[in-house]
């Protein structure tokens, strides 16, 4: 007898097919109307729009980790920015290098050294002429402060809102670290002003094309990385432990590890995300690492639906997307908006878009056959 | 069942041999008869002893009942036998060589001793399945999680378990649809799943049905044999319904011990306890 066989697809058919349309999308039709068709034609999709999209979908790769993380485990983390940040700030010194003598000074340094009298790079720039040492300290330099902040605050059994405030204070300390132009990261301009990528010039329509498409790529790697994840029995030991910790360990699990190996991998995926933000935005600086930002994250995922991997893109797709329209329109008023926004998504809508659509679709699926649901009940 | 492999059919050969089947199994030492060896354990909250010098000890296919009135010490006797309080003073053996003073909580439920809480914990987002499927015995790190897939030997278990605690029709549900008293059964269920040794099981018919208390009585009775049960309840029908052997506890350490009828009779007992 098999009672209740867990499913192991990761998707049904309407999921891959929703995925394989947005792939279409992002890999043909926006190449084309924005490569292709001319700038006078009213299908044109212009530089601005690709490289806001391409931001875009770096914040739904964050909101996918913090989703991981909060949604799935129950560890709200008010610190993801921090993570975001050094992943940006990584590749970040791999663009400076590429500037090579054409900054201002026209010296083969980046300005900020040449401006505080620096004659050599210092340690922490070690290798940072070399895209592949770059790319490995993306993921290394997250990954690392993850594992080790993480694996000391999980096994103290630092819980809850205990926890969230650490993460706050952490990406605040590193905040302030950076602003000093001691740390050697370009004090509180940071980084800006790129010319290359990979010797080719970064401007240019086509290296944009290319980042867009692989910013994508990633996002939906990330999307099925984290579906296998959450699908697996290792996903289901994380929401056993965002529900009932005592119980987990009660059943011989150690939950030490499951939140240190779910917490390493969202800071993992959050700097991927930076490295791939910071070319296509063109600028780093500190106040990326900023509290606030950190918060925003977690908004954008409780505005989509905590505990579903669509909710989370969905919440950091339609945050991000009002703010740009917002930021332009009215300036003044988006950070009242994003208060009335987060208040009325935990007042009205707890499970988020995602859990407001369900409703809807139930009581729609509820009026057009009340006798199936009498009978089910 | 005929179609089994055979690591299954010595699984369950294992199940209806009483006790002793499982005396071989590596990790656990019990030559010497006990399962589970307290001596003097001592605990004190700021100055109070919730146990003084508390010894105990469990036989191999023992069921034993605690009762005593609130704040005996019941339940901390359960948190140090778990791992989750550290006693100040004394020793607690598992078998003849596992301490377990030194161990965490995982390492304790993976040694062999499961725990069933006096309130109901159960996953309650997960289906009643799930819950089975988590608490099974298995290879319970990071990365097998990642690649477990249930097999049927697996499946067989978990549907048995299900049939004995009569929620093969809910198996879909979400665990936190089912009743109290349903809850109550999961929860034994995912210990079963475990395969322990020793189970503990803190008041299992609280809140439960006279109904469902009867069933439980049946399930316990069912258990006892092939595992060592430590029952504590305040419900005095349940326990007489099971109890061979009882201990009293009254102000952190054991008042009395024998079968329900000494202990009924034994004039301390009367007073501090049963009397009221």
């Amino acid at each position: 007898m098999t009672t209740a066989p867990l499913s192991n697809r990761l998707y049904g058919p309407r999921g891959w097919a929703c995925i394989a349309v947005f792939a279409v999308i992002l890999l043909v039709v926006f190449p084309v109307l924005n490569l292709v068709v001319t700038p006078d034609s009213p299908f044109h999709v212009s530089a601005y729009w690709i490289t806001l999209l391409g931001k875009i979908m770096c914040y739904m790769m964050v909101a996918l980790a913090m989703d991981l993380i909060w949604g799935y485990t129950g560890i709200l983390s008010l610190g993801h920015g921090l993570f975001f940040a050094l992943g940006g700030y990584s590749f970040g010194m791999y663009l400076m290098r590429q500037i090579g003598a054409d900054g201002q000074y026209r010296v083969n340094m980046p300005d900020f050294m040449v401006f505080l009298d620096w004659k050599e790079f210092p340690w922490q720039w070690t290798g940072s002429e070399h895209f592949w040492w770059c790319a490995l300290l993306v993921v290394l330099v997250p990954g690392l402060l993850a594992f080790v902040f993480g694996y000391f605050a999980f096994r103290s059994r630092v819980k809850g809102v205990y926890f969230s405030i650490i993460t706050q204070a952490l990406t605040y300390a590193a905040m302030l670290l950076f602003f000093r132009n001691n740390t050697g990261f370009g004090g509180n301009n940071g980084f800006t002003d790129f010319k290359r990528i990979l010797d080719y010039p970064i401007t240019t329509p086509q290296t944009r094309m290319v980042l867009f498409v692989i910013t994508g790529t990633v996002l939906v790697a990330m999307l099925l990385l984290a579906r296998v994840i959450v699908t697996s029995k290792l996903g289901r030991v994380l929401t056993a432990i965002r529900d009932a910790e005592s119980r987990v360990m009660f059943s011989g699990y150690n939950p030490l590890w499951y939140k240190l190996f779910i917490w390493t991998l969202s800071a993992v995926l959050c700097g991927i995300a930076g490295a791939l933000y910071v070319p296509q935005v063109g600028i780093i600086n500190p106040s990326e690492m900023s509290p606030a930002n950190s918060i925003e994250i977690a908004i954008w995922v409780a505005v989509g639906g905590r505990g579903t991997l669509i909710g989370a893109l969905l919440g950091a797709a339609i945050v991000n997307g009002a703010k740009s329209w917002f930021t332009m329109a009215f300036p003044e008023y988006w950070l009242f908006f994003l208060g009335l926004l987060f208040i009325g998504v935990t007042l009205f809508m707890p499970d988020g878009v995602v859990g407001l659509l369900g409703k809807i679709r139930n009581r729609f699926n509820a009026q057009r056959a009340p006798a199936a649901l009498e009978k089910a009940a | 069942m005929s179609a089994m492999p055979p690591e299954t059919q010595r699984e369950s050969g294992d199940q209806e041999s009483p006790a002793y089947g499982r005396v071989a199994r590596p990790g656990v030492d019990t030559t010497h008869g006990a399962i589970l060896y307290l001596e003097d354990i001592t605990v004190s909250f700021d100055g109070f002893r919730a146990l003084n010098k508390l010894s105990l000890s469990i036989d191999v296919g023992e069921l034993r009942c605690i009762i005593g009135p609130n704040g005996a010490g019941k339940t901390t006797m359960m948190d140090v036998i778990t791992g989750k309080t550290r006693p100040d003073l004394g020793t607690a053996f598992f078998g003849q060589t596992i301490d377990l003073t030194r161990f965490t909580e995982a390492e304790i439920a993976h040694a062999g001793i499961g725990r069933k809480f006096q309130k109901p914990t159960v996953f309650e987002h997960h289906t009643v399945f799930e819950n089975l499927e988590l608490a099974m015995k298995t290879d319970k790190r990071v990365w097998p999680s990642l690649r477990a897939r249930l097999d049927s030997a697996q499946l067989d278990r978990i549907a048995a378990t299900l049939e004995l605690i009569h929620l093969a029709a809910q198996s879909t549900r979400p665990a936190g649809l089912l009743s109290h008293g349903q809850k109550q059964w999961l929860e034994i269920g995912m210990l079963l799943m475990q395969e322990p040794q020793l189970l503990l099981l803190d008041e299992p018919v609280a809140g439960m049905t006279d109904e469902e208390t009867e069933r439980t009585a049946e399930l316990c009775n069912k258990l006892a044999g092939q595992h060592s049960l430590v029952v504590v309840e305040h419900d005095m029908d349940f326990v007489n319904r099971i109890a061979r052997k009882v201990t009293v506890l009254h102000e952190g350490s054991v008042l009395a011990e024998g079968n329900m009828e000494t202990v009924q009779n034994d004039q301390r007992v009367v007073e501090v306890y049963l009397g009221r």
